[in-house]
């Protein structure tokens, strides 16, 4: 029978069938981060459950600690319990913490797979909806919820029923200025924000396999921003050049294994979706977004849509988008003012964003009034960028240089755009309040943030 | 877990679409030392206060009938967004016992189940017209949500079947909890990692 790359990973981790089409599904890679982490191994614990797998288990802290350079677990003094909770526990069980002020440390989406954790193939799971950003690599990865991770703790499995699956093709090349940023909130544009719920998505096309595995990792994070789950991409000998080498990735004779198997892995081609979708990489511009969901998004050089010439079920929620946002539909978006740039999160901060958007930046100095955070996803980005002087190229630039972190995405450390501020961020979600209790958020790439920086206004980067 | 069998009273309509988590409970009520039972004053809080802290009255969950009503009438895709079960026992803190809406984000669907909070899926026409019957009578108008049965007894009467997994009804009738379930295929736990360590070695660190 001929199965997709899902079905593929899926049917191999059934442990057993639950009936009611339900299955316990093994969990090959268990992540855990500062704000449920401690708590969830400590509740797994009270409950007299002990770690099934602690060597299967790895840690991070990431969301609650302070980016200020310099920090210590108690610049931000509300998220000390829970760092301290976790290094606790962990430490308890023997689960590797990549700590503060340690190699490795970082979102713990980039840490998987920067340490070779994030394996094709595998199973893996965190209590974080962008844990989809695995599935770059081949994982079939998801987010999970609390009282989830702690079934998982105990028993390495979780309770799961097979979702639908969703094949996304994206056909031809990268236009200028144009990233897999862009074409993921391009496809979200098209497909509104709950169209993968109840989906699995491969990411697919000859768009898809050109891009190297950071971008790879941006798709896949913001497939939670359309309702699914879980989205992949087939691994290939991209991936292979990627993972050989790193901490965690098997060497040797076990690589050559794990590489026969994993060529078993990619759709096969006559494989059936219950949903597919094409993009004409023609048609992606850079994109930006203008309301309070991702898929309030447009092509930089467009007007701001106006909810009168919109779909009817979507006008009210156009009308408190813009009203929320501070924007009058008709007027270009390019050249609204802004006055925070975030550089950042688990979508957008490994090297090469650093680099695309350092190679705007570079020879040139953000606008007077605008505040621009570059925040590297890990200790080791921060080190590679520092060692190719990028650090020097933001700081030049009157960029502050933080420390890794979650930061301003979510504002889980303190860390806010203030009230009624507009905001371009390289991160995942314009929720209303997500970057701060009245913030306003547009999303963009990375390249796009650094040239809404330089301009203090929302730009097109084709143009600088 | 919470069993959950039958509820009556009344409905708020909070008719959006895209009702995210980040909505339902900030993340920094989270991080602070708030226990999982006292989020219920943080649920909804960036629409239900002003910036200056007071009440805003021209939010529904403010107003009578609807300040302590145990169900949230919502439009599509309800929860979605951030994983954080923070926005179900947020809910729940709130009084909250079940939303009623054409369909949810996948993980807060699979949160609420946890925590004894019943998501209903109903198609959007039978939602509005819930929340037409509610606000035309205000005060007197009460849904039935009756799990046993699987049925919504509209403000007029009228019954409307949902569906629901059989096995997440007899968890949410019994209040069953899964990680016990679970331990009871212990033996097949072993077995299938015993195997995948000779078939699939260099996953096992």
């Amino acid at each position: 029978m001929q199965k997709t790359l899902f079905d593929k990973i899926w049917d191999s981790h059934v442990i057993t069938d639950l009936g009611n089409g339900f299955v316990l599904l093994h969990i090959d890679r268990l992540l855990l981060h500062d704000m449920s982490g401690g708590k969830a191994l400590k509740e797994a614990i009270e409950k007299g459950y002990p770690p099934a797998q602690p060597r299967l288990t790895y840690g991070t802290p990431d969301h609650t600690m302070s980016t200020k350079p310099g920090r210590t677990e108690s610049t931000h003094p509300p998220g000390l319990p829970l760092i301290l909770s976790m290094r606790e526990t962990t430490s308890a069980y023997g689960i590797k913490l990549f700590d503060l002020g340690q190699d490795g440390q970082g979102i713990v989406h980039v840490m998987g797979p920067e340490q070779g954790l994030t394996l094709p193939g595998t199973t893996l799971v965190c209590g974080d909806s962008h844990t989809s950003t695995h599935g770059g690599m081949g994982s079939l990865a998801f987010g999970i919820g609390s009282s989830e991770l702690v079934h998982v703790i105990a028993t390495q499995t979780m309770v799961q029923r097979k979702p639908k699956r969703l094949r996304a093709s994206f056909e031809g090349k990268l236009e200028p200025g144009v990233t897999a940023k862009d074409m993921i909130l391009h496809l979200i544009g098209e497909l509104g924000t709950a169209a993968g719920t109840g989906y699995s998505v491969e990411y697919a096309g000859s768009g898809v396999r050109a891009l190297p595995v950071e971008a790879r990792l941006t798709l896949c994070n913001l497939t939670i921003e359309m309702g699914a789950r879980t989205g992949m991409v087939a691994p290939d000998d991209t991936t292979y050049e990627y993972l050989a080498g790193r901490d965690y990735a098997p060497k040797g004779a076990m690589w050559d294994r794990a590489v026969a198997h994993w060529r078993t892995l990619p759709t096969d081609p006559d494989a059936e979706f219950d949903r597919e979708h094409t993009v004409d990489m023609k048609n992606v511009a850079p994109q930006i977004t203008w309301g309070t969901s991702p898929e309030h998004v447009i092509a930089v050089d467009r007007a701001i849509p106006d909810p009168s010439n919109g779909p009817e079920e979507k006008r009210g929620a156009w009308e408190a988008a813009l009203k929320y946002q501070g924007l009058e539909p008709g007027k270009p978006i390019e050249g609204t003012k802004v006055d925070w740039v975030f550089i950042g999160s688990c979508t957008n901060s490994r090297i090469s964003d650093l680099r695309a958007a350092a190679s705007i930046v570079k020879g040139r100095h953000k606008a007077d009034h605008v505040t621009a955070w570059v925040v590297p996803g890990s200790v080791r980005i921060k080190q590679e960028a520092e060692a190719e002087g990028l650090d020097r190229v933001f700081l030049d630039a009157g960029f502050e240089w933080r420390e890794p972190g979650c930061s301003m995405c979510l504002a889980s450390n303190g860390e806010r755009v203030p009230p009624g501020q507009r905001s371009v961020s390289t991160s995942n979600r314009n929720f209303v309040g997500r970057q701060g209790p009245g913030a306003r958020t547009h999303l963009a790439s990375p390249a796009m943030a650094a040239a809404a920086a330089i301009k203090g206004a929302i730009a097109d980067v084709r143009k600088i | 877990m919470d069993k959950f069998t039958k509820v009556t009273g009344v409905a708020t309509p909070l008719m959006r679409q895209n009702v995210d988590t980040d909505l339902i409970i900030r993340i920094e009520r989270l991080v602070d030392n708030v226990t999982k039972e006292g989020l219920g004053p943080y649920c909804f809080e960036q629409i239900r206060f002003k910036p200056d802290g007071s009440e805003d009255p021209d939010c529904i969950f403010n107003q009578e009938p609807y300040r302590d009503a145990p169900i949230i009438l919502s439009r599509e895709n309800f929860g979605c967004g951030s994983s954080r079960e923070g926005a179900v026992w947020a809910l729940k803190g709130m009084g909250i016992k079940t939303v009623i809406a054409p369909y949810f984000g996948d993980i807060f669907n699979n949160n609420c189940f946890q925590n004894g909070i019943l998501p209903v899926a109903l198609p959007i026409h039978e939602v509005e017209q819930l929340a037409d019957e509610m606000k035309a009578s205000p005060g007197n108008a009460r849904i039935t949500v009756d799990l046993e049965n699987c049925q919504v007894i509209s403000p007029t009467g009228r019954t409307i079947p949902f569906q629901i997994d059989a096995r997440r009804q007899h968890a949410m009738l019994n209040g069953l909890d899964d990680i016990a379930q679970t331990m009871s295929a212990k033996d097949k736990i072993e077995a299938w990692q015993a195997a995948d360590k000779s078939a699939r070695p260099w996953v096992w660190l």
